[in-house]
């Protein structure tokens, strides 16, 4: 087990390397790095200093080790617009966005996974055809446009829920969050409806598609012979073999719903990565959207790690492998 | 009773038609297709000729008449442009782009998937390494990143839509051709020494293609939403070539004070779109699935 | 002589597909008694698995039981209710299947699966299912129980693997076991050894036993009556002796020819022409018409079941009457 997850992390650090590597030559080597890294506001003289300054003169591979040892501390350029340093400003945002991320992911698993069920245990039902529809409607609609929709029957219309921003947070172990107050939890509810959609959806097609294919399985069958009630063979037998694929998928899907978050935040103005990023773009703060970039690859990367073990462990025949008889 | 013989794509068509709501898809993609290609010659008005607006007409309701006792259907936008004309022209250009995109991706796709089957070795590794990678990164990170790099405009999109798209295709030909490699007819053509050009498009190919028709529908409504959304966050195609996108996207302010026509009309046209498209899709993948078959 | 264990009386199951009704199990009768062992034989498609399921009530859609008694301990199992029958699997009846590596779940331990099949019938606590479960896997030879009911099932040989479908059998003491192929995964020596250890827990224990197979082979070493099936339709029955020695019907004693035997030497191996015919195009009259050398203008009506002797019944108009190895 400890070998196989210093494999894992050797690889990881790997492919940080390789997307290093990617990031650095789209920045320096495609990109203008004076453009990227300097501000448009400067002048001939503030650009020529600047351009010593940051050494942008020198051969590329020199220019690739700073930049390294540059991000190995932490260091990623200034912003423009705000003037400190970009990885502050992305950090600041970041449990923002995660909130926003986990919250969405748990009402995807938690609806998803027992319309799933339901769905494949009675493809034929009324019910059942109705939760399919569903789901196609569900990865169908854009989400910026269920955003929109939500907004103007909640908060137009109805005039229920705030229509933007976070509220007020609560400090939770040096963290801001929303949802341990009322009011916060009000302006949650509809960004996180928004983001969860489409993976709810995704984990309803799957858990059905996996719920179809484990009844036709022969484990199926000898726990009905052994007169088992239909409670204990869906519960039990059916839902332990379909959650391995499915805790896995989900938890790929985890980085998926992070970026995503991009287009749910501009709607609802939630203040996180996301939406500091778009706004970068359009001000062409290119310090920060490198930064953003570095932190969502290493993300994806931790991501695609845990999902790895945490497989290797659920699965008891990775996890024990062939014994001798 | 002996069941009558059907050609293949009979088959795939009556299967086809067995469902109701894949019929109702087909009938509804159709009526949209069919606005968009003709849009110029039926909309009610140019909404981007500037000699036909009249800023005085501008946010006015659904129904509402215009001075020149035009009836504005679907109401007006913040320029006084007439939505319904507006729907008609970005419908044209949101699908327009989309297709564009999927088909170039398509080909730059199936070409270096086919290649990497056929070729296997260190073809195939490096070509499914790089698939590999782009397809753990969600697209519109990708769209994204490679906007701010480039720049924006038309052929940007295109080619942000494309980068995104080319691995699916390129997977999905891969295991496909993958699979029908081993099989005899392979062996047998490749004995009789035909060009290598000609094994993989006249052998490999045809029968790829069922799984890559799936994906292809599936893809055209992703490069559609994709696109909107991009358009939507101010992104993607510029304000010369309105997509629905960005005509929702100017309707966002208005929706708080109650004017929700600039936004809802084209949404619910760019909705219909990609709805109609996933039902096909979804259809002709049960269709087309051999397992299902038996 | 008391009620047999198993009486099944006309069974007829049919699944109503798309192309067509497939009669699975056409007319079907015979008798287990207690502590005796049934070979129920067949090919693949003959309809004795599902003979096997009708009796255990597991026919699912577009299958059904639309005629006929399957009497268990005297009660007709088909007037149970699904809660009823639900009571009765595992418990009054038990089935082990052919492959114990898919029956068997592999993402659940072996006490796991051994303890809700005790608990699904019995209010006990799990200590005292657990060494239930622990007494069963040495009554069928396998060491080390303790550490065998932690472990998952891909941890095991086929079979050992076997041997604990046999044990989750036996667990709650069925009157039944339906055993669907269960050696036929398993390489010859086990499967001897475990064919020799079920016959000894059978008729220590009074428990009837219904062997579903293929093989003949297996039948002749195990079973104490035979019936064989050809297109959903007995067309011999009798006991294993009777049968093997004396086959009446045409296709019994293509079977059997057909088995190389040590005795015969450099003669070309008998074959029954053609193949078993389509369950949805099935000729009228003998379903064995086609394949058969004895067959006549007679044979397009449909032959009954005819009792030739006590417990001995063939389907044919023109029965073998010699003993095997004379010629005709």
């Amino acid at each position: 087990m400890l070998v196989y997850i210093i494999r894992r992390l050797m690889q990881s650090a790997l492919v940080l390397l390789v997307m290093s590597l990617l990031v650095f030559a789209g920045v320096y080597a495609i990109g203008n790095p004076v453009d990227m890294l300097i501000s448009p506001q400067a002048d001939q003289a503030e650009i020529a200093r600047l351009t010593a300054a940051l050494g942008l003169d020198r051969p590329l591979w020199q220019q690739y080790w700073a930049f390294l040892r540059q991000a190995a501390i932490g260091d990623l350029g200034q912003s423009f617009a705000f003037n400190v340093p970009a990885i502050q400003l992305i950090f600041e945002r970041m449990p923002a966005t995660l909130e926003l991320a986990t919250v969405a992911m748990l009402i995807a698993i938690v609806l998803g996974i027992p319309l799933g069920l339901w769905a494949g245990l009675k493809p034929d039902s009324v019910a059942g055809k109705t939760i399919m529809t569903g789901s196609i409607l569900g990865f169908s609609l854009p989400t910026f446009w269920v955003g929109l929709m939500l907004i103007m029957v909640f908060s137009v219309w109805l005039g229920w829920l705030p229509s933007g921003g976070r509220g007020p947070t609560i400090e939770l172990l040096g963290v801001s969050v929303s949802f341990l107050s009322r009011e916060g939890l009000a302006h949650l509810v509809m960004p996180a409806t928004t983001l969860a959609l489409f993976k709810l959806s995704l984990v309803i097609r799957l858990t059905r598609a996996g719920t179809r294919e484990a009844l036709l399985q022969d484990y199926v069958k000898f726990a009905r012979a052994k007169g088992l009630s239909n409670a204990r063979v869906v519960g039990v037998h059916v839902l332990k073999n379909i959650l391995i694929p499915i805790v896995t998928v989900i938890g790929l899907e985890f980085g998926s719903v992070i970026a995503f978050a991009v287009v749910t935040e501009s709607v609802f103005a939630w203040p996180g990565m996301g939406k500091l990023l778009i706004e970068s773009i359009n001000a062409l703060d290119r310090p920060v959207i490198v930064a953003y970039l570095c932190i969502i690859v290493t993300l994806f990367i931790f991501i695609n790690l845990v999902v790895d073990v945490v497989y290797s462990l659920l699965d008891p025949r990775v996890r024990i492998g062939e014994a001798s008889a | 009773m002996m069941p009558t013989e059907q050609t293949p794509f009979e088959r795939v068509v009556s299967d086809f038609a067995a469902s109701r709501i894949a019929l109702f898809g087909a009938a509804l993609l159709a009526l949209i297709l069919f606005v968009a290609v003709l849009a110029p010659l039926i909309a009610p008005q140019d909404p981007y000729d500037l000699a036909q607006l009249d800023v005085m007409d501008s946010r006015l309701a659904p129904g509402s008449v215009a001075a020149t006792g035009k009836t504005y259907w679907l109401g007006t936008d913040d320029q006084g442009r007439d939505m319904l004309s507006g729907i008609f022209y970005g419908l044209r250009i949101s699908i327009g782009v989309g297709v564009a995109s999927t088909l170039a991706a398509l080909a730059i796709g199936l070409s270096l998937g086919l290649a990497a089957a056929y070729f296997g070795g260190r073809i195939d590794s490096l070509i499914m390494r790089i698939v590999d990678i782009q397809l753990a990164f969600p697209s519109i990170l990708i769209a994204l990143i490679l906007l701010a790099l480039l720049g924006q405009g038309v052929g940007k999109i295109v080619i942000a839509l494309v980068a995104v798209q080319w691995a699916y295709y390129a997977r999905t030909v891969r295991a496909a051709a993958l699979a029908e490699r081993k099989k005899e007819y392979i062996e047998a053509a490749t004995c009789l020494a035909l060009s290598h050009a000609r094994i993989v498009f006249r052998h490999l190919l045809p029968n790829c293609l069922p799984p890559l028709i799936v994906v292809a529908t599936v893809q055209v409504a992703a490069a559609i939403t994709l696109e909107a959304t991009l358009s939507f966050l101010g992104l993607g195609l510029p304000i010369t070539e309105p997509s629905l996108g960005l005509l929702i996207s100017n309707g966002f302010t208005y929706l708080l004070s109650g004017k929700y026509w600039i936004s809802v009309f084209p949404g619910v046209a760019l909705l219909a779109t990609i709805v109609s498209i996933n039902l096909i899709a979804d259809r002709l993948r049960d269709v087309l699935n051999p397992r299902l078959q038996q | 002589m008391s009620a047999p264990t198993l009486q099944i009386e006309n069974l007829r199951t049919h699944f109503f597909t798309r192309e067509g009704v497939v009669k699975a199990v056409d007319d079907v009768s015979f008798a287990v008694g207690s502590g005796r062992i049934m070979g129920l034989v067949g090919e693949s498609g003959s309809g004795k698995s599902v003979t096997g399921y009708s009796i255990m009530g597991l026919i699912d859609e577009p299958g059904r039981i639309v005629g006929g008694r399957v009497l268990l301990n005297g009660a007709d199992l088909r007037g149970l209710s699904p809660q009823e029958l639900q009571g009765m699997r595992g418990n009054r009846v038990a089935m082990i299947f052919q492959d114990p590596l898919m029956s068997l779940n592999p993402v659940l331990r072996i006490d796991t699966q051994m303890i809700e099949a005790i608990q699904a019938h019995e209010p006990i606590g799990r200590r005292s299912a657990y060494e239930r479960a622990r007494e069963a896997l040495a009554q069928v030879g396998i060491a080390s129980p303790d550490e065998r009911l932690r472990s998952y099932p891909h941890q095991f040989s086929g079979g050992m693997r076997q041997r604990v479908a046999i044990a989750i059998a036996l667990l709650n003491r069925p009157s039944l076991i339906i055993a669907d192929e269960p050696t036929t995964a398993l390489d010859v020596t086990l499967q001897g050894q475990i064919l020799y250890e079920m016959q000894k827990l059978c008729r220590e224990s009074g428990t009837a036993l219904l062997w579903i197979t293929h093989d003949l082979a297996v039948v002749s070493g195990l079973a104490d009556d035979v019936c064989v099936m050809y297109a959903g339709k007995i067309v011999e029955q009798g006991s294993v002796d009777q049968v093997l020695d004396a086959p009446l019907h045409p296709y019994t004693r293509g079977l059997i020819e057909s088995v190389p035997s040590r005795g015969v030497r450099g003669r070309a191996l008998p074959q029954i022409p053609g193949a078993a015919p389509s369950m949805l195009a099935l000729p009228p009259g003998c379903a064995f018409r086609e394949r058969c050398a004895r067959a006549d203008a007679l044979c397009s009506i449909r032959p009954e079941l005819v009792s030739v002797d006590d417990g001995r019944a063939v389907r044919c108009f023109h029965p073998h009457r010699e003993p095997l190895g004379v010629p005709a």
